[in-house]
């Protein structure tokens, strides 16, 4: 079988897996995205709990995705929940940083002003500081998610759901016919992902970076 | 400009009573222990060396800075232990660079302050448009705009108007013109002043230049380190009578002619001058160019603005064309210009005269040299005998005090 004709046949199962792998790697976004910002909100404006934030999620990082899950599975069992924890705290590192680096990069004057002319606290963060550092946060975002499509097709390892599952089901049976087609519709589907997420945060940076910071 | 209905405040009062502030771990305060009664509706101009804490005192006013000792008031009210939030919504704060949000557009930067204290829509877009036109910037090309589509002088205009969107009685401005070039600059001073005019607020200017104090201050307070009150008087008394060798360093030289930048030209004499439009029928300008004593007259365009300088002959010269005849006016001054302003566009006039225009522009009359210097003769002439009047009660005091010092000695002697 041709690799198209393998495609053909099972474009329903390749979907299906398709859309699992997406829609895990957009809500871990959202639950990092979330969780990485107020992080960075509430360390920013501490030198040492800025760097303990940054150095806490890049450790994190430097474990093997394999491993995290194979301690996971004990913990929270097989499937989706050890799926959902271990990317969410992948996704952690790039979006803590850049919030922390652009919540710093903040014109100190500008802030000065915000508090001169009578905004409370939380006014200045969501109305001037928040706003300002977008950009490198929905950077942060972006490289999260580029990095977590392709950390989610281990999480078939766990039994989770995704494009992983037609990998790991290639490498499983090597040497059978239908091995490579499989390893490779797995990974070019991931690529294609990530790729239409990057065209989508293009738009969403075209949609909410106020005109006036745009560069 | 139009009052706006019920908002109109004019300034309060401002008093520090032993203000001070002290940063942990050094042994002197930073600002010590500051006096100072700033009346309503008056402009005081903080003037000092670098680092002599003229910033940290404007700041505590509105508590940017928390103060480690000492009173504020506003209004009479203690507004030392106040939520500073609400407080700083009563003072206008205007920083160098502007401080405007580079991610709002000139209207939302301008409605913020209105909008937290919970003004609705349409009043703050009246209000917008007529703070707008308060700073002379014009408001449908210019509300949607951002910051970065606007020069360093309307930037800095922007947020003077953002500043006093609310109506606040007190603006605190902390070098506001430090980083704009001088010609911008000295508009921004001229503006300052009419607007002052117009509004009477209390006003605190923070500033190195001393000159600039000058321009613009009621009174100045020198001050030197720890933001010690070295003179706190008017720029004619700083001028000719600095209180010591601190002041008088700072005051710098050519002390007469920076005299010339506290007279301004609405203050001295200004010579009505025979004028034509453009829309006058050619036979009323020959009659008038020939009846008028002085052998030119000045033309005004459309919306009475000065054009041209015509002289006899022109006409006749141009062949009766308005539009070739006679000279174009290359400089003016307006009614709120310094004397020494005028001075410099008389002295580069090649016919040693300007003309005077108001706020839009339009004609108000004519200075030349022979009033400039009237003027400048019995400006110093009054200076110096209001000078000699102050040393006499300068040596009086001195008198009386080394008297009482004798008798307090003798006193000692006898006992």
């Amino acid at each position: 079988m041709s690799f198209w004709e393998y495609l053909g046949n099972r474009h329903q199962q390749l979907l299906t897996d398709a859309y699992q792998h997406a829609s895990a790697v957009f809500q871990c976004m959202v639950v990092a995205t979330l969780i990485g910002v107020v992080i960075g909100v509430v360390t920013y404006r501490s030198e040492w709990a800025g760097s303990l934030a940054t150095t806490a999620t890049s450790t994190i990082l430097t474990i093997p995705s394999l491993a995290m899950i194979g301690l996971l599975i004990p913990i929270v069992g097989l499937g989706v929940p050890p799926t959902v924890i271990a990317l969410t705290l992948y996704g952690l590192l790039p979006i803590v940083r850049n919030s922390i680096v652009g919540l710093r990069g903040v014109d100190p004057s500008l802030v000065d002003a915000a508090k001169g002319i009578g905004m409370s606290r939380p006014a200045r963060l969501l109305r001037v500081e928040l706003p300002l550092a977008w950009p490198p946060i929905l950077t942060g975002i972006r490289v999260s998610t580029q990095m977590l499509m392709g950390i989610a097709a281990i999480a078939a390892y766990a039994s989770g759901p995704g494009l992983g599952n037609e990998i790991f089901r290639g490498i499983g049976s090597l040497g059978s016919k239908n091995a490579l087609n499989q390893v490779l519709a797995g990974t070019l589907g991931i690529i294609v992902l990530a790729l239409l997420f990057d065209a989508a945060y293009v738009l969403l940076g075209r949609l909410t970076i106020p005109r006036g910071i745009r560069v | 400009m139009s009052e706006p209905a019920g908002t109109a405040t004019s300034g309060a009062s401002i008093e520090l009573e032993n203000l001070t502030k002290r940063y942990p771990g050094s042994a002197d305060p930073a600002v010590e222990s500051v006096n100072m009664e700033i009346k309503a509706g008056e402009l005081v101009v903080f003037v000092g060396p670098s680092g002599c804490g003229k910033s940290t005192t404007l700041k505590m006013i509105n508590r940017l800075i928390e103060p480690t000792g000492g009173r504020i008031r506003i209004g009479g009210e203690d507004v030392t232990d106040i939520d500073p939030v609400k407080l700083r919504r009563k003072v206008g704060y205007a920083i160098q660079s502007s401080g405007l949000f580079p991610h709002m557009t000139v209207a939302q930067n301008i409605a913020l302050v209105p909008r937290m204290i919970g003004w609705s829509k349409s009043r703050i877009r009246n209000r917008v448009e007529e703070m707008l036109d308060l700073v002379g910037l014009d408001a449908g090309e210019f509300q949607g705009r951002y910051p970065r589509q606007l020069s360093g002088g309307q930037q800095q205009r922007v947020g003077v108007a953002r500043a006093l969107a609310a109506d606040p009685p007190v603006l605190l401005m902390d070098e506001p013109f430090g980083a704009v070039d001088p010609i911008t600059r000295d508009h921004l001073q001229d503006e300052l002043i009419r607007l002052q005019h117009e509004l009477h607020k209390t006003i605190v200017f923070v500033t190195h230049d001393f000159d600039e104090a000058i321009k613009l201050g009621d009174r100045i307070a020198v001050l030197r380190e720890r933001s010690h009150i070295a003179q706190f008087d008017t720029p004619e008394a700083i001028l000719t009578n600095p209180a010591d060798d601190f002041v008088s360093g700072f005051v710098g030289a050519g002390a007469a002619l920076k005299r010339l930048n506290l007279t301004r030209v609405r203050d001295v004499e200004i010579t009505d001058y025979p004028t034509v439009t453009v829309d006058d029928p050619l036979q009323d300008i020959f009659n008038k160019l020939r009846d008028s004593g002085t052998n030119e007259i000045l033309l005004l365009d459309k919306r009475g603005r000065p054009y041209k300088w015509l002289r006899r002959g022109d006409m006749m010269r141009a062949k009766g064309s308005l539009a070739r005849a006679g000279t174009l006016v290359s400089d003016t001054v307006t009614r709120d210009a310094t004397l020494r302003d005028a001075l410099e566009a008389v002295l580069t006039d090649n016919a040693g005269r300007v003309a005077v225009t108001g706020r839009r522009g339009e004609y108000t009359g004519v200075v030349d040299m022979e009033t400039l210097m009237n003027s400048v003769h019995e400006l110093l002439e009054a200076d110096r005998l209001e000078a000699m009047e102050g040393r006499h009660e300068l040596e009086e005091a001195r008198a009386l005090q080394t008297h009482a010092e004798q008798e307090g000695a003798g006193g000692e002697e006898k006992a």
